[in-house]
């Protein structure tokens, strides 16, 4: 147990690093995933087209292989993000948005077409239709799915380590190698780090789905 | 069920016009970003024809390495997509259990592998099990880290789809006189597999798309040989194949991804052709056990 005292800037530094990584990808997807499920539901059909595209793509790459592009493919276009931690996050929150969009499209499609005929009845336009009607509704029904994705996420950022960013499985990896004679408590500390940030999560999902629960 | 249209009126004149000048502008905006890349990549020389054709060049390997890399890719997901179904079913049937002492075993081991990311899991097994005296290699640890994690996610999805037959199925065959094992493998099995079929083709998407972590792990699966294909190019000809070898990686995995998905949305079509299965509702999976990497969460429906 000294060893994991010793170890424990290490540690903590990494689960920070973790935490921030999917707090920042979090945001990104969500705010991503929301624009991109409004231009599916657009009139404008170019729009329609192209969001749809963006999630069919992305639900069929693996993340690996968009963390990969943005490590190192866009170099060779002469891009190149200003730190790992950056393209980290970038690849996160690309590939997550494409699931939040899913999660709250399968929101809109849960409120039932009565509250969208009304508005429209009442002369609402489709902005209004969506930012004021369908949407608060819809993001309601999505708390429990919304919650697994970010969960989803917060696992995800484990493949992050792979890509040179010191997150808590970067930090396993150098925990284990160093200390091969206790590698079960390295792996114990490493899962309980991430369950400190799910567990909780879960809960905290729990409470708010209870809060704002619609009764139909 | 609201579809797109019952967001907004049949248009009129006015709204008619703003629409196509929506189109317009969207399409402009779209073609704009396509013409952007167009060009970053055509200014930096990647739509070279030559350096292209070294995809399809049968002497100096890339083609043979490739479909080597993609039939280790598909070997792994194969191998670990049956042991996990198998091993999926069998929790299913443990966590459906009369008694609590198989009950609560399996869930417990249900929710701890759906707990821990994939890429833990992974690491365990090829860093701890070889101090066992376990000796896994890449491989294994791979194969073994996704089927622990699907069979866990399987076993969900069967015990879904065991408990949406319809009660009266259970109780007719109860009243007929079968046992609690022989009303789980000749009624509610059957039933459940037949509805549960699309949803089993997109979780082998999902695992498909995990076995790109055997990069991270050191297994030889496409991005792992493209990144190996391009560290011998370069030492020969420079920067030359770079990103056309990662293109042809990534967009492998996306096609056979793509088919897949489709297979599923076919299966899923046929299945509800059937008279037998069309009344339940539509079988989804859940968009974070999509995002694979250890999803579904500790929340449980």
């Amino acid at each position: 147990m000294s060893f994991l005292a010793d170890n424990f800037p290490l540690l903590r530094d990494a689960f920070l690093t973790t935490l921030a990584l999917a707090v920042t990808s979090g945001i990104c997807a969500l705010v991503l995933g929301t624009l991109l499920t409004a231009m599916r539901v657009s009139p404008v059909a170019p729009l329609r087209a192209a969001a749809t595209f963006y999630v069919e793509v992305f639900r069929n790459t693996p993340l690996t292989v968009v963390f990969f592009f943005l490590a190192f493919g866009i170099v060779e276009i002469d891009l190149q993000f200003p730190s790992r931690f950056i393209s980290a996050v970038a690849a996160l929150s690309l590939y997550t948005a494409a699931f939040v969009s899913e999660a709250l499209r399968s929101g809109i499609n849960s409120v039932p077409s009565g509250q969208a005929e009304a508005a429209r009845a009442l002369g609402l336009d489709f902005r209004q239709t969506l930012g004021t009607i369908v949407l608060p509704q819809a993001f309601r029904t999505v708390v429990p799915p919304l919650g697994n994705v970010w969960i989803a996420l917060a696992k995800n950022t484990s493949i992050a380590a792979g890509f040179a960013v010191t997150d808590l499985t970067a930090t396993l990896q150098r925990l284990a190698n160093q200390n091969a004679d206790q590698l079960l408590v390295v792996f114990m500390a490493i899962v309980v780090a991430y369950l400190i940030i799910t567990l909780p999560s879960a809960w905290l999902i729990g409470v708010i789905e209870r809060r704002t629960a619609i009764l139909r | 069920m609201t579809t797109p249209t019952v967001l907004f009126d049949l248009p009129g004149p006015q709204a008619r016009r703003r629409q196509r000048i929506g189109t317009t502008l969207g399409l402009v905006l779209v073609l704009a970003l396509i013409g952007l890349a167009l060009w970053r990549l055509g200014s930096n020389g990647q739509l070279e024809p030559a350096r292209w054709a070294i995809l399809f060049d049968f002497r100096a390997g890339v083609p043979q390495a490739l479909g080597n890399a993609l039939v280790d890719t598909l070997k792994v997901a194969a191998v670990s997509m049956v042991a996990a179904t198998v091993l999926g079913a069998l929790l299913a049937f443990g966590r459906l259990s009369d008694h609590a002492w198989v009950r609560v075993p399996v869930t417990v081991v249900i929710e701890f592998f759906r707990a821990v990311p994939l890429l833990i899991l992974i690491l365990f097994c090829l860093l701890y099990l070889p101090t066992i005296g376990l000796r896994v290699g890449a491989f294994g640890a791979l194969a073994l880290g996704l089927t622990l994690y699907n069979m866990s996610v399987l076993a969900e999805i069967f015990r879904a789809g065991i408990l949406s037959v319809d009660r009266g199925q259970r109780e007719a065959a109860s009243a007929l006189g079968m046992r609690t094992s022989q009303v789980m493998l000749l009624v509610l099995l059957p039933q459940a597999v037949r509805r549960m079929l699309p949803v089993l083709i997109a979780q082998l998407v999902v695992l498909l798309k995990d076995s790109s972590l055997g990069f991270i792990v050191g297994y030889f699966e496409l991005l792992r040989q493209a990144r190996s294909l391009v560290e011998f190019f370069n030492f020969q000809f420079g920067d030359l194949y770079t990103f056309q070898l990662y293109v042809a990686a990534g967009l492998i995995y996306i096609i056979v991804n793509v088919l897949l998905s489709q297979l599923a949305k076919y299966v899923e079509r046929r299945t509800r052709r059937n008279a037998k299965v069309a009344a339940t509702a539509e079988v989804e999976l859940p968009a974070d056990v999509q995002m694979g990497g250890g999803a579904g969460g500790a929340v449980t429906a």
